[in-house]
């Protein structure tokens, strides 16, 4: 035996280098197991390219639906990946080690959802201007539209968790996942929308990025506490 | 009790008169004792008879029906915090890793959630994983992967493990390297709490808490 024990108490865990470590392992994971990371962008794809084809492909009548076709394939692709995001830690047992950690357990949701955010939101972000293009956006409107969507998805991602932790202890929580999140998604979807529309008419959307920050903002501060105290609740 | 704890009799952790439920069944009935530095405490009981609960409260992972629990003087209220948490290392029945991580991944983030500042390489060579160290956990037997889990008992030192179980699937080999980690944890003036079928080996002297069944 090599270890020497020492009663001098050990200081507690940096909060940088325990995020780096919380963020590195969530995506070595998603890295290892890619095509589980890349349904949520592929269903973004598929739907925000199919419809045109089953409603028409006429440029002006594309163009009136194509803020909200984006903003329901965002939102929907945003739900796919969330059973992922506690349940397998709840399973193998790394929740526990995590709720014992003498971290914030706030603070490591708020890195883990971070994590799913990078690995799932950030590259529909990126995809989005190669599908806006083909939806008839023009060129001039995609920094606003990919501010919206930064926005946007990070706020599904940050509510999406909430969820995933409530019902992390349940056997198929499949559909009462989208139920409970949807509702409180809505007001960023109308304003998401909204803005996308402004954006394609050649306005700046300032009303709807302050209010998809505001509404961000809010979902930051108070979401990784609901988490913690959701997780607590499941572990009990 | 060893040497260094003697001038220091105050105890790590005091249960009083714990209660747990779970469900319609009582597990723990005005349950009191505490552990000194240099104790070991052997949960038995038949299977269902609240050791994992009691274990799990102990960890603060649930919460007792009834009765308090101070660890390192301090009471817990609704969770054990912090500084509490910091000087526990709790391995449950789950191994806690994750099966798409190698061994030394899989420490290495356990290692940052804790803030422990204890060698990787030397928690896997104490646990004889250090040819295994960028196998997935996925591709370990049951007994590596439950040596994986027990290595993080090396990672950096904690005054107090609790243990569900720590000799599942482990070779009689591995049972007596455990027993001797153990024994080398409260000669530190460490306690250790934990619940096992099997007999632990004989140079471990354990106190004895029965939990007898459904009451």
């Amino acid at each position: 035996m090599n270890r020497g024990m020492n009663h001098t108490r050990e200081s507690g865990p940096d909060l940088a280098t325990a995020a780096i470590a919380l963020l590195h392992r969530d995506l070595t994971l998603a890295w290892r197991r890619i095509g589980d990371a890349m349904n949520p962008l592929l269903f973004f794809a598929m739907v925000a390219l199919v419809f045109p084809l089953a409603v028409t492909p006429e440029p002006e009548f594309l163009q009136k639906l194509a803020p909200g076709i984006l903003w329901v394939a965002a939102l929907l692709a945003s739900l796919i990946g969330l059973s992922a995001l506690f349940a397998p830690d709840f399973q193998d047992g790394t929740l526990e080690q995590q709720v014992l950690s003498p971290l914030p357990l706030s603070f490591i949701a708020l890195i883990r959802v971070i994590g799913h955010w990078l690995s799932t939101g950030l590259p529909l972000v990126v995809l989005t201007p190669v599908i806006a293009l083909l939806l008839g956006f023009p060129a001039q409107s995609l920094p606003a539209l990919l501010l919206l969507l930064l926005l946007g998805t990070l706020f599904f991602s940050l509510l999406g968790a909430i969820g995933a932790a409530l019902t992390v202890s349940l056997r198929s929580s499949g559909l009462l996942l989208p139920v409970l999140i949807l509702p409180l998604a809505v007001p960023v979807l109308i304003f998401g929308a909204r803005g996308s529309q402004m954006a394609m008419a050649g306005e700046w959307p300032a009303g709807p990025v302050y209010m998809l920050g505001f509404l961000l903002l809010l979902a930051a501060s108070l979401g990784p506490l609901a988490m913690a105290g959701a997780l607590r609740i499941s572990l009990d | 009790m060893q040497t260094q704890s003697l001038s220091d009799p105050a105890p790590l952790l005091q249960v009083d008169q714990l209660e747990i439920w779970r469900g319609e069944h009582r597990l723990v009935h005005d349950l009191s004792f505490f552990a000194r530095p240099g104790d070991i405490i052997h949960l038995k009981g038949p299977n269902g008879s609240g050791k994992t609960s009691l274990l799990r409260c102990l960890a603060g992972l649930s919460l007792p029906d009834a009765g308090t629990i101070h660890w390192f003087g301090q009471p817990y209220a609704n969770r054990v915090g912090p500084e509490a948490r910091a000087r526990c290392r709790f391995v449950g029945h789950l191994d806690g890793l994750k099966a798409g991580l190698d061994v030394r991944e899989n420490l290495r983030s356990l290692q940052a959630l804790n803030g422990a500042t204890g060698n990787i390489d030397g928690a896997l060579a104490a646990a004889g994983l250090s040819s295994r160290a960028t196998v997935l956990a996925q591709h370990l037997s049951a007994g590596q992967r439950r040596r994986a889990a027990l290595a993080r008992l090396h990672l950096g030192s904690a005054d107090a493990w609790l243990l569900d179980e720590p000799f599942t699937a482990l070779d009689v080999e591995a049972v007596a390297q455990v027993g001797t980690w153990i024994a080398d944890q409260v000669i530190a003036g460490g306690i250790v709490i934990l619940t096992t079928h099997q007999a632990l080996p004989a140079h471990l002297k354990a106190q004895e808490i029965n939990l007898g069944g459904n009451a």
